[in-house]
């Protein structure tokens, strides 16, 4: 496939991974945001081409791992309700709530659907006028066009059926927490390079210079990560903190300006509490006043909602860069993919599941 | 869940009021809204995530890539002892 394979050429893989040992001349940590980034890690072995002094930790970029558990045991809540069709990407089915997840509630009898686009969420509404058809809007920035046109145009088809559960995240302010947390050893980041897609790389620019960190828009493909590395310890070698754009195929400094009008028309900045590492100030995305008709969390009143998170799961800590999976007890062990303790090991794009696939047990 | 998959564009049309089409993924087709990429040409390569086209891809910074990429794979040939001239 065209602007795939040409950036998993080994070639390239080997000469980028061999001026990375000649540039690093000392111990460095560089965080990963993006899950697809950590799995493409994995997945091709990229982290066993690097010298030893280089260690890569992996970010809080996904947003199923994220998503808080209360916002999971709501969504548990509403589906579960006889009049309703719950619609999700289908990570979010095996993410374990306080006393279930989703998959469960639909073997009891919940009418819960995965759909590959909110569209689709919004078509199955116009289909079924007599149900109340809620979407789980979860997501980074990169999803926030896609949610929010699915509200727009339920807005314009004149639905009153629809509603969507809004569980957005932002990188900015978790990039801050993760910098300031006791813990912290991320000296750079490697910025998700299809969030700057939509964002652009503008809001990074006084995060590189008050925090002194080089921040290196990054892609998906072996090639794309080892470039965003290469930039990232050229800069840490030479003393550097700038915000440098290894994705420029795809990812401009202003980004999608029609899609940040949408997202801005739509949505507004909020607190948002992330799973494993709590609440983070204006980390967040939800609906803006004149669209909280849309709402599901208006429109459905769960009350008394009481979560409780597993106690061995140290996910905050493994989403912060702070620990590793297999410096959890559990890993492997009592938590596996087939059963998961925490949503690290749950999603496509969690750390612990890239660890466990790729047998970096 | 932030993955990308890119595409060409085939077909352009509208749908419901929206900016539609037709993506080519290696052979297997796609609908996709195209609203954020109005300026999109049939021809043109797109990453599409959920449904939704993001931006369009660049050729030339695709090419600038793997020019540089290119420079990199010489420069460490050279390197080898035998190899370099």
């Amino acid at each position: 496939m065209k602007y795939v394979q040409e950036f998993r050429d080994p070639a390239g893989v080997h000469a980028l991974a061999g001026k990375i040992r000649k540039t690093v001349t000392q111990p460095w940590v560089i965080m990963e945001i993006c899950g697809g980034q950590t799995h493409a890690i994995m997945r091709y072995g990229l982290d066993q081409l690097l010298p030893e002094q280089l260690t890569l930790v992996h970010g809080p970029g996904c947003p199923v791992c994220v998503t808080s558990l209360e916002q999971i045991d709501r969504a548990l809540a509403i589906a579960a309700q006889s009049d309703v069709i719950f619609t999700s990407y289908g990570d979010m089915l095996r993410v374990p709530g306080s006393g279930k997840d989703l998959f469960s509630v639909r073997a009891a009898g919940g009418d819960v659907r995965i759909v590959y686009s909110p569209l689709d969420a919004v078509e199955i509404a116009l289909q079924n006028p007599s149900k109340q058809v809620v979407f789980f809007a979860i997501g980074f920035e990169t999803t926030a066009p896609a949610n929010c046109m699915s509200v727009l145009q339920a807005e314009q088809l004149g639905l009153k059926n629809y509603s969507v559960l809004v569980s957005h995240v932002r990188v900015p302010a978790a990039m801050r927490t993760i910098l300031v947390s006791p813990g912290n050893q991320v000296q750079s980041f490697l910025a998700a390079g299809h969030v700057c897609t939509v964002m652009g790389y503008w809001e990074y620019v006084p995060i590189a210079e008050e925090m002194k960190i080089p921040i290196i828009v990054t892609g998906f493909e072996p090639v794309d990560i080892l470039q965003g590395i290469l930039m990232a310890v050229t800069q840490l070698e030479f003393g550097k903190y700038e915000v440098k754009n290894a994705y420029s195929r795809l990812v401009s400094f202003n980004g999608n300006r029609k899609s940040q009008e949408v997202i801005g028309q739509v949505f507004e900045e909020c607190d948002r509490k992330w799973r494993g590492i709590g609440l983070i100030p204006t980390s967040g995305w939800r609906l803006k006043p004149e669209y909280q008709k849309f709402d599901a969390e208006n429109r459905f009143q769960i009350k008394d909602i009481n979560s409780e998170e597993s106690t061995l799961c140290i996910a905050g800590q493994i989403l912060q860069g702070i620990k590793k999976p297999t410096e959890c007890s559990a890993f492997g062990k009592s938590c596996t993919p087939e059963h998961p303790l925490g949503a690290t090991m749950v999603s496509s794009e969690g750390t612990c599941a890239a660890y466990y696939h790729y047998g970096r047990i | 869940m932030c993955l990308g998959i890119p595409g060409k564009i085939i077909e352009k049309y509208k749908l419901n009021n929206m900016l539609m089409g037709k993506i080519d993924f290696g052979g297997v087709i796609r609908e996709a809204c195209l609203e954020y990429v109005p300026e999109a040409e049939i021809g043109d390569y797109t990453l599409i995530h959920v449904g939704f086209a993001l931006n369009l891809i660049s050729e030339q910074e695709a090419q600038d890539t793997l020019d540089l990429i290119k420079e990199i794979e010489s420069l460490a040939l050279a390197d080898y002892p035998g190899n370099s001239q």
